[in-house]
């Protein structure tokens, strides 16, 4: 069975490559591609459930396919069948999206062939991620996974942004892969590389290097994953990506690092000491916090979603880090607690991320802008996009009854369980890191009214917006799934919770956690610390909103209506320059925020040359001037330049001078060798 | 027998939610020398908005016809939760304090969108004070929450006030007085009063709330100032009930029950009182002051924590 599923996974993947080399352009190609690539996912998630299910992991041995450090090895468990599964959600409904949006591609400002054959192998690299028995698959299908979707970014790779976005995302990715080694290094330790002789090695290693390997694999991991400060490609890649593809790194692919990192420190290190998880939790809020912070400031609908993006990220980490903090304690119950609550925010995220990008995909492909301050009032020309747009700004803004809202109260419970920490120093660390979360989740309310309400809202601000037509069926349903998916883990999170507890059960001897924690239709923490029941949440206020309609008939409430213009204090008619800007809707903060955003703000009058009293003309510019680029990027890039514009000096063309390097070189090479 | 409490429950904060801004506002103009209007006004303003033809701009959506509703459902909601004249109450598994101020905040939240939808710019200006100051209220309602619920053992409204009631003692610990000072301010923000907005103003440098609902007329703006009323109604008595919850019947007898009714109106008119005098004595903060105010909360909110976590 699960052989069977395996198989048409990789058949299926295979099959859409074949069918993008045929062409994979027309509507007939298109949809081949996304439906091999959509039937390779789903197989991919039946094998991720049927392992979680049966509780036995899937394994394949292929000794002979790369007959060096140990081979091929395939070795699916349920924390791998998780992030499989997750893959799954997020593939799906991009793959459906995809076929209909990538009709943009039609016109040959970006290779559909290329796009088609990257996409399914991105896909299935990341679903072999997930499998990888050893350090050599994993390692392969993890620089497998960052090339294709390099190659996904560079999809539109005539625009200049674009090779830039490419650039950032590379260097990122392979610094972080650069990290991942040395970690693998030291953690094979000379031995051989199979994860289960990893997970009994790494018992025996001295702490130092132990400390060594959770740093390398953390920063590796968070590089992926978009952490603050190795955050900088996501804002610049995912814009540049075709917006399916950005739903799936943003929502899928960065949650692998996450995978990684439960991975190398949970599974195979077992956990580590409470500054481990302190570290964790720190770089987690953090990147929330900075995520949100940055996501406000943004106008281009795509950009905003990827810093909001490292916000989750930063939540997710949150989480982890508490839990890792119980961990090392032994407060196993309360570890399960925050890790479910971890694993739950990832997939809620993988699921309303997923559906924003692809909804600002949608915006779009039917505006051909990203700038919100162009757009507006789509949500009567677009009524399916506006209104999956909502359910997406709602459920990120952690509305009850979304799935937003349950991931959310379950990291505040296992934030809140803090004090059973037995030192009073981290412990008190957690209120702090409840404030900051519920920061966090105030900041993404108001950054995604601003998201929702500029975009799709009031009146048109441009002919582009006045012009818009709802999206094709294919890309409404590639929403529409992602869309129940938010509504679906939102009110059903006591079928989804026991799911996540056998997922990290006997995860760094975590032990079996289900006595501990009771989930009936409330969920319910450990010692009854916290009782919520969306689902009759959801129920209740189904109820209470369909009894306002009834009491109006009974109590003979006035129930005409009458359409009239906008009132303006007087002025008639109205136009799109009197509407409220994204730009001033994030002023306040803005100026709140100030000491972190340094804006600077650039006021040009043009007045009548008679009077001062009539403005020809008003133009106003405002920046902020992000802090990583400037204090962490730009002196490491000016280093990096001056060094190269150094060693240029030895490049003479000289054939006489290089001959002189190499005996020089040689001689040095002889002497060290003797030396040693 | 526990549903009917409930229904009761909701249907008394409902009733009194009109009677208490009219409360506050006669009182404050008693202080002002002014005759004040009557008590029961706000009723009569109900019952002339909901006789009325509302006007709706022709630029909005259905999202402006439909947050009313939601606003006003999710507020009640919270009513359902929350306890006003009696614990343990049947819904008490249903939500924890965490999911009554995640549910006022989907009011908050479909408001602005709403103050957005007509396209002025006095709905976009409200919305965006609206959203920056309950983002920068949220950590220190969280933090206050922490601080009760590690005094209680538990994020559940009945389970904070019964264990208030069974250690009287904690009533006066500097974790539970520091974190209703935090709450007080968050109140003061949350339901727009001063020194945050001015509810009695519709000058549109100042305003916030008004200028978010200023589009809004009829039926509809009859159920966005109810569920504001009612916001100001389940604000005070959270902090009456959670920090002084005597008077909270713990059995279900009817001299119980009359009790609880006559304590629940008599701090419900304390707190009226406290901020009538308030908004009377002081004068609104401009809108960049703000944040200080509520940072001075977060700050009192968290030296709650730690005291209630020191001296547990």
């Amino acid at each position: 069975m699960t052989d069977a599923l395996f198989a048409l996974m990789i058949l299926a993947y295979g099959a859409g490559v074949l069918a993008a080399l045929m062409g994979g352009a027309g509507k007939l190609g298109r949809g081949a591609v996304a439906l091999a690539a959509a039937v390779g996912a789903g197989a991919g998630t039946a094998l991720g459930v049927s392992v979680i299910v049966s509780g036995t992991p899937f394994s394949l041995f292929l000794p002979d396919l790369l007959p060096i450090a140990g081979g091929f090895v395939l070795q699916l468990d349920s924390l791998g069948a998780f992030f499989l599964i997750l893959i799954g959600l997020g593939a799906i409904p991009a793959a459906i999206y995809g076929a209909g949006y990538t009709a943009v591609y039609e016109d040959g400002h970006g290779s559909l062939r290329f796009l088609g054959v990257m996409f399914n192998l991105f896909l299935l690299c990341m679903g072999l991620v997930t499998m990888a028995g050893n350090v050599l698959t994993f390692l392969l299908m993890w620089e497998g996974m960052s090339l294709t979707s390099y190659f996904l970014v560079m999809t539109e790779n005539h625009e200049e942004s674009t090779l830039r976005a490419g650039g950032w995302y590379a260097a990122m990715t392979h610094f972080g892969l650069a990290l991942l080694l040395a970690a693998f290094v030291l953690l094979m330790n000379g031995g051989s590389g199979s994860f289960a002789d990893l997970r009994t090695n790494a018992a025996v290693l001295p702490a130092v290097a132990r400390d060594a390997i959770f740093l390398l694999a953390f920063f590796g991991f968070g590089s992926k994953a978009g952490i603050v400060p190795l955050h900088i490609w996501l804002p610049k890649a995912h814009p540049a990506a075709p917006s399916h593809v950005s739903a799936l790194m943003s929502g899928v692919m960065i949650k692998l690092g996450v995978y990684g990192l439960l991975r190398v420190v949970l599974d195979l290190l077992g956990g580590g000491p409470p500054w481990w998880g302190a570290l964790v939790l720190g770089f987690g809020v953090v990147s929330a916090l900075l995520g949100v912070l940055y996501a406000l400031m943004e106008h281009d609908l795509k950009r905003l979603l990827a810093y909001s993006s490292v916000e989750n990220i930063g939540i997710i980490l949150i989480s982890i880090g508490t839990g890792l903090i119980f961990h090392s304690y032994g407060l196993m119950s309360l570890a399960a607690l925050a890790l479910i609550g971890g694993l739950y925010h990832t997939v809620t995220h993988a699921s309303f991320k997923g559906l924003l990008f692809l909804g600002a995909g949608s915006v779009l492909y039917a505006t051909h802008t990203r700038n919100m301050e162009k757009i507006g009032g789509l949500i009567k020309l677009m009524p399916w996009t506006a209104f999956f747009f909502l359910i997406g700004s709602a459920a990120i803004s952690a509305l009850p009854p979304l799935n937003g809202f349950v991931s959310e109260w379950l990291v505040f419970q296992s934030l809140l369980a803090g004090f059973s920490i037995p030192k009073p120093d981290l412990a008190i660390l957690m209120p702090i890191a409840v404030g900051m979360l519920a920061l966090t989740s105030g900041l993404a309310a108001a950054c995604f009214v601003k998201a929702f309400g500029i975009s799709f809202l009031a009146i048109p601000r441009s002919t582009e917006a006045k012009n818009a037509q709802e999206v094709p069926l294919s890309m409404r349903i590639g929403m529409a799934i992602l869309a129940v998916v938010c509504v679906g883990l939102g009110i059903a999170p006591v079928v989804v919770v026991p799911f996540l507890g056998k997922i990290i059960d006997g995860l760094g001897q975590l032990p079996q956690t289900m006595p501990g924690l009771t989930f009936n239709l409330t969920l319910q923490t450990p010692d009854a610390f916290g009782q919520i029941s969306p689902t009759l949440a959801a129920v209740g206020l189904l109820v209470i909103l369909g009894l306002i309609p009834i009491a109006f008939r009974i109590f003979r409430v006035n129930r005409s209506l009458r359409l009239g213009e906008t009132w303006g204090c007087g002025r008639t008619g109205q136009t799109p320059r009197m509407e409220y800007t994204a730009t001033a809707f994030a002023e306040p903060l803005r100026r709140v925020f100030a000491e972190l955003y340094r804006p600077t703000k650039e006021l040009s009058i043009d007045f009548h040359p008679d009077s001062k009293y009539f403005v020809e003309s008003i133009e106003y510019k405002s920046e902020i001037s992000p802090l990583f680029d400037r204090w962490f990027y730009d002196p490491f890039l000016r280093a990096v330049r001056f060094i190269s514009r150094q060693t240029q000096r030895l490049q003479s063309g000289s054939l006489h001078l290089y001959l002189l390097y190499l005996a020089a070189l040689l001689i040095i090479l002889l002497l060290v060798a003797r030396w040693l | 027998m526990g549903y009917i409490l409930v229904i009761v429950q909701t249907l008394l904060a409902l009733l009194l939610a009109p009677g208490l801004v009219g409360f506050v506002r006669w009182f404050k103009a008693r202080l002002q020398n002014r005759r004040g209007s009557p008590l029961w006004l706000p009723y009569f303003e109900l019952r002339k908005l909901f006789g009325k033809e509302p006007i709706v701009s022709t630029n909005a959506s259905w999202l402006f016809r439909f947050a009313p509703y939601l606003v006003f459902a999710s507020t009640v909601a919270v009513t359902l939760l929350i306890p006003l004249i009696a614990v343990p109450l049947p819904f008490d598994a249903v939500g924890d304090l965490i999911l009554v101020v995640y549910l006022l905040l989907v009011g908050t939240f479909f408001l602005s969108l709403a103050g957005l939808d007509p396209g002025t710019a006095f709905g976009g200006m409200g919305a965006s004070r609206e959203m920056t100051i309950a983002a920068i209220a949220e950590p220190t309602v969280a933090v206050a929450i922490f601080s009760l619920a590690i005094g209680a053992g538990s994020t559940n409204l009945s389970s904070i006030v019964t264990a208030t009631l069974s250690n009287p003692s904690a009533t006066l610990s500097p974790g539970h007085v520091l974190a209703f000072a935090a709450l007080f301010i968050v109140t003061l923000a949350e339901t727009g009063r001063l020194p945050v907005d001015n509810p009695a103003t519709h000058l549109e440098l100042t305003m916030i709330h008004e200028a978010m609902i200023l589009e809004y007329s009829g039926r509809y703006l009859a159920l966005v100032e109810w569920a504001s009323w009612l916001k100001l109604l389940i604000f005070f008595s959270l902090l009456a009930n959670l920090f002084v919850p005597w008077g909270l019947a713990t059995t279900l007898t009817p001299l119980a029950m009359l009790v609880a009714l006559v304590t629940l109106m008599l701090k419900l008119a304390f707190f009226a009182v406290v901020v009538a005098v308030l908004e009377t004595r002081i004068a609104k903060l401009r809108l960049f002051r703000v944040p200080e105010l509520l940072g001075v909360s977060f700050v009192l909110a968290l030296l709650a924590v730690t005291s209630s976590f020191l001296l547990k």
